[in-house]
């Protein structure tokens, strides 16, 4: 199964909405809810970084038989250095996005907490693809 | 604790309009009093309270992602009708109370509401 979504840039009130419409479709599918949390919450971090800091770009969904593959493509700044972006508090989010609750450094470290594997392709000026897979 | 407990220990408003039976069918087993959601996405616990002093609609998708009971929101702060909507339609319970944060989390935890001691493990997160 797949399902794509995009994700509109800049637009902070309906960040969340293809995570929460994915996790709804992963509790009709019957997988465990371990299982589901640890998609959604690396999902919503990834789809708020896209938001945030790519400017949108589209995700696509994946489940196969024995995992789920989440992909975020944007075409924004890139990430300049990402072992840095990787470490747990380093952040570059504006102080505006920090007084609604993100930007705390913690997005990709928590990504990386919740997946089984986190792929990241990034380059200054063209953009940043992440991959991430939840093991079923 | 019951989440009716916890209403009239914070002398709280429930916002999303559930009956005081409903309250008192939902157990919370643990607290976490923050601003940060990156923070709270790396709390995993079931059966979790969220106290915080952000209103927006984040607030609300944080707690749909991790499967949060219900949030409180502190010192007399009552989100817009859209996050309410938001959070009726994804089944999370609303309160609202005048304590301020610090002090809202010292009276449930005097209660015997604890939080999470220590950071979570990656083991943690993928129990």
């Amino acid at each position: 199964m797949v399902l794509q979504y995009q994700i509109p840039g800049n637009d902070f009130s309906s960040a969340g909405e293809a995570s929460s419409n994915f996790k709804t479709v992963l509790k009709k599918l019957g997988l465990p809810s371990q299982t589901i949390r640890r998609v959604a919450i690396a999902m919503y971090e990834a789809e708020i970084n896209t938001v945030i800091h790519g400017g949108g770009g589209e995700c696509k969904a994946e489940v196969n038989g024995d995992r789920i593959r989440i992909t975020f493509c944007d075409h924004g700044p890139g990430i300049q250095d990402v072992n840095l972006a990787m470490q747990a508090g380093y952040s570059t989010a504006s102080e505006k996005i920090r007084e609604l609750g993100f930007g705390a450094g913690m997005g990709l470290p928590n990504i990386q907490k919740y997946a089984d594997d986190l792929q990241i392709d990034t380059e200054i000026g063209k953009g940043t693809t992440l991959v991430l897979t939840v093991n079923l | 604790m019951l989440l009716s407990d916890i209403k009239s220990t914070l002398t709280a408003q429930v916002l999303t309009g559930e009956s005081e039976k409903e309250l008192c069918e939902t157990e919370i087993h643990t607290a976490c009093g923050c601003d940060l959601m990156s923070d709270v996405l790396a709390f995993v616990k079931d059966q979790t309270l969220l106290l915080t002093g952000l209103i927006n609609s984040q607030v609300i998708r944080t707690a749909e992602m991790m499967d949060i009971a219900a949030v409180c929101f502190v010192r007399g702060k009552v989100p817009p009708a859209d996050v309410i909507g938001l959070a009726r339609e994804k089944n999370i319970v609303l309160l609202a109370t005048e304590y301020p944060l610090y002090a809202a989390c010292g009276m449930l935890y005097e209660k015997g509401l604890g939080g999470r001691s220590g950071g979570s493990s990656v083991s943690d997160s993928r129990q």
